[in-house]
């Protein structure tokens, strides 16, 4: 007999998860001061690419990589645009938002509908499963699910215990003094939102080839937004953003629960900005909180070396 | 991507290649350097040495060009013309990453530091042969090694945000010595340091210099050359003018050489005939303020300031001067006590309530207070009088006017720009401090509240704003002035206060002053028991 907090909390990491790469990928863009807003188009084109070599090639590892692939040409795109051009990153990312969603909709329309076999199935993890309830509820799912559990401590590791994760906070703090102190501003940041793109391509495929297991036009369905608000939620820490992802992710299923008793699911939909913005008002309303969880000092200023260096 | 990969993971320890090179040999040559920047040469066919071992003074007043030469050794700038060899090979330097591989360090004049990080990230960051997976902890066993070694005391926990101007220097040195820099650049080091930190300092460089160490000071003050260096070059107005050995010249010629005429070097004396009697134009009674960490910073401190009166606060910084004056000119809560301003109640008004009551603020932090650094020079100017005629009209701008006023300011406070459109960021030190200073003087204010007016000034400019603040006070206009040079203080204030850990060790005239007297007031010690 199973518990009955097992179906929930199952179905939110299921939901979390796409939340949970494209979030963990737009925090180390934010935290090198670089603002990805693009995420949502992203994910997108990355479902469509992902979708297609899938279904072409019959694997879905080969499907997941070009939806990384593709993904990480769109942020080495606007990589390109707003560290080396230094042009307004709102701006950009906007733009690629619309790109994503238009040009996806535009090539996927032959594929509407057509199902898919080559997908990440669900495949428990043998002794761990039989924990009682939380085996079930963590260990019973596809493989990018236990990808993520561990990109997460991981990413957690880089940021907080490695010199990489000093470069980068230094990148996203105060560009000026890393520069002095010898780090390479333009490759971190370059590298930071690369990877972004790439963990949202990752997202996307993820919906495509796991999730939903076929290609709808604008089937993120603003999943990449709420992916921008987790990364605010989290105040820019991995391991809060793996909670926030399963949170919203839980909050996404109990729309599908909720709407046979009269619950507007758009109303439902407002519940992770509302909550983001709760966050923001405890932070700024508390001054240690805020010098310890505030947005990184340089997010969207461009960094030009010779300007007055006083 | 395969540069990349190494630069995180595997950087080896890249030996630099002037570790041997003996005492006495030059390390860096930097010949013809010249650098333009939009409406001025900031340094002209500049020709530099410097040796190993030496502490080779960079003299020169605001703006000759100090900073800008030795930002492009530093590899922040690109020089337009010129040839730099480090150890006798023609280098390029493209980034400071380039620099730090020649073993060039450098402590800039504002520090780069991350203020959100620890002081072992801070250092860590620098660190090449600091690794992927390098424990934090090797960096920190690191640190307490050298600052045992050099007397450098600092906590490698602390975040950067929480220390004192001094400390953050500090940390600055040590991430030079932890690279084993061979070639030292500090950039006017003793601006922010208290007597004793200075005294500390040139410890430290002598010690550098002896093991092989060339060290160039940045400096605009001729008795810290004539102390701590071995040569001095002379820079004015962005070219050489000199290199002497600093054994074979005198504080004087050095002037002429820095000035290019003879100037005074003291000319102010302090003259006081106060009689107290009429009522106090500031009157602050029983203040306490919080510290921005929420602990009390000034704690039950009472005084007045009358009109035609230089009061001075003494002490070092850090024992609740800043947070004094912020309660005083409304940018900070009053916990308890009165502000009173020409006999009216001001405690907790607004910044903008005090200013038109005739207040004017020199603040301590110029770049980030003083001035809206992406501004014009213009607009900054204005920043006090744009929303009252003749500046504006009911809707608009009168920009006839205003340009008017503007180049009058310029003009009669002597700031040196190309053009007043230019952003105000990229104005040198001295001229920040005398657009500040028209700004405010030019509104007659009653009291003007000023926090180290010359710290990092030059001669030149040093003397424009003592000049400046005796003659207003000669108008009849109350000066509450707070400094940590006690010899200014000296100089301009009729009285003195001293300020320790948040309260007043004493207030004594400056005729009955001594410096052993307040220094030792200054250590905490209160008055009467100094006298007893
Ligand atoms: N990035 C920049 N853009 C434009 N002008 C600049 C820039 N950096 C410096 N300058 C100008 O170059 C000249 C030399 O400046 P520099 O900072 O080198 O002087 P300095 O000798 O260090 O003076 P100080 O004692 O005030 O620090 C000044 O006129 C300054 O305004
Ligand atoms: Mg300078």
């Amino acid at each position: 007999m199973e518990h009955w907090l097992v179906p929930p909390l199952k179905v939110a990491i299921e939901a979390g998860t796409p939340l949970l790469l494209a979030s963990l990928g737009e925090l180390y863009t934010e935290r090198s001061g670089v603002l990805n807003l693009g995420i949502e188009g992203m994910m997108l084109m990355g479902a469509l690419s992902g979708f297609i070599v899938a279904l072409i090639t019959g694997n879905p590892w080969l499907g997941l990589l070009s939806a990384m692939i593709v993904g990480g040409l769109m942020g080495a795109l606007h990589a390109f645009v707003c560290i080396s051009l230094h042009a307004n990153q709102v701006i950009s990312g906007l733009a690629l938002s619309m790109l994503g969603v238009g040009l996806s909709g535009f090539i996927g329309k032959r594929f509407v509908g057509i199902p898919l076999k080559a997908t990440f199935g669900v495949s428990p993890i043998p002794l761990l499963n039989k924990i009682p309830i939380l085996g079930s509820i963590l260990f019973e799912h596809n493989v990018i699910v236990y990808i993520s559990y561990i990109l997460a401590i991981i990413l957690w590791l880089i940021l907080h215990r490695t010199k990489m994760g000093i470069m980068i906070k230094a990148v996203g703090e105060n560009p000026a003094a890393a520069d002095a102190a010898g780090v390479d501003v333009y490759k971190v940041r370059y590298v930071c939102t690369i990877f972004g793109g790439v963990m949202a391509g990752a997202a996307g495929a993820y919906l495509s080839l796991a999730h939903i297991p076929m290609w709808v036009e604008n089937m993120t369905a603003g999943r990449g937004w709420i992916a921008v608000a987790i990364v605010v939620f989290a105040t820019w820490d991995p391991l809060r953003a793996l909670l926030g992802s399963y949170l919203f992710g839980g909050v996404e299923a109990l729309q599908y629960w909720l709407q046979p008793w009269g619950i507007d699911p758009s109303l439902l939909g407002t519940l992770p900005y509302i909550a983001t913005i709760l966050v923001l008002v405890i932070i700024g309303s508390s001054k240690r909180l805020r010098r310890a969880m505030s947005a990184p000092s340089a997010l969207c200023k461009p960094y030009i070396r010779e300007e007055k260096v006083v | 991507m395969k540069g990349i990969i190494r630069s995180f993971l595997l950087t080896p320890p890249e030996k630099s290649s002037l570790l041997n090179i003996p005492r006495g040999e030059v390390v860096v040559k930097m010949q013809g350097i010249t650098k333009r920047f939009p409406g001025v040469t900031a340094n002209d066919h500049v020709d530099f040495e410097l040796r190993a071992g030496e502490i080779h003074a960079l003299l020169g007043e605001n703006g000759a060009g100090k900073t800008t030469l030795m930002n492009i050794l530093y590899g922040l700038y690109r020089p337009d013309e010129g040839e730099i060899y480090v150890g006798n090979r023609r280098v390029k330097i493209g980034s400071p990453k380039d620099a730090i591989k020649l073993g060039i360090a450098m402590v800039h004049q504002h520090f780069k530091l991350i203020e959100s990080l620890t002081v072992a990230e801070n250092i860590a960051l620098c660190i090449e042969e600091y690794k992927f997976f390098s424990h934090i902890q090797d960096v920190k066993k690191n640190i307490g090694e050298l600052s045992e070694k050099y007397g450098l005391r600092i906590d490698p926990d602390a975040r950067v945000w929480q220390l004192s101007a001094g400390e953050k220097q500090r940390v600055e040195i040590l991430k030079a010595l932890i690279r084993r820099a061979k070639i030292l650049i500090l950039d006017e080091p003793t601006s922010v340091l208290t007597p004793p930190e200075k005294r500390e300092l040139f410890k430290i460089l002598r010690r550098m210099a002896e093991e092989g160490c060339g060290i160039v000071f940045i400096t605009h003050k001729l008795h810290e050359v004539m102390e701590v260096s071995d040569r001095v070059t002379v820079l004015r107005k962005g070219r050489v003018v000199a290199t002497l050995q600093t054994s074979e010249t005198n504080p004087k010629q050095l002037a002429k050489l820095m000035l290019g005429k003879e100037i005074p070097l003291r000319p102010i004396t302090h003259t006081a005939s106060l009689t107290y009697k009429e009522a106090p134009i500031l009157e602050v009674r029983n203040l306490y303020v919080l510290n921005d960490r929420g602990s009390l910073a000034v704690k039950g401190v009472s005084f007045e300031v009358f009109a035609g009166e230089i009061f001075g606060i003494a002490g070092v910084s850090g024992n609740g001067q800043r947070e004094l004056i912020e309660a005083i000119t409304g940018l900070r809560k009053v916990k308890l006590g009165n502000i009173i301003l020409m006999g009216e109640e001001v405690t907790n008004r607004t910044p903008k309530d005090i200013i038109e009551r005739g207040v004017a603020f020199i603040p301590e932090d110029r770049l980030n207070m003083g001035i809206a650094q992406d501004l014009s020079i213009s607009e900054n100017l204005i920043l006090k009088k744009y929303r009252y005629t003749p500046f504006s009209g009911h809707l608009f701008l009168n920009l006839d006017h205003i340009n008017k006023w503007v180049d009058k300011l310029i003009k009669e406070y002597n700031i040196i720009t190309p053009s007043s459109r230019l952003p105000a960021g990229v104005l040198s030190g001295g001229n920040i401090q005398r657009l500040i200073l028209a700004r405010e003087l030019s509104g007659n204010p009653k009291l003007i509240v000023a926090s180290n007016p010359t710290r990092g000034l030059d001669v030149a400019a040093t003397n424009f704003v003592r000049s400046l603040l005796i003659e207003q006070k000669k108008r009849g206009v109350a000066v509450l002035l707070v400094s940590e040079d006690l010899e200014e203080l000296l100089m301009l204030a009729d009285r003195i206060a001293v300020i320790f850990e948040g309260k007043f060790m004493g207030v004594l005239p400056t005729s009955k002053a001594d410096v052993n007297r307040i220094g030792l007031m200054m250590a905490g010690i209160e008055m009467a028991k100094v006298r007893s």
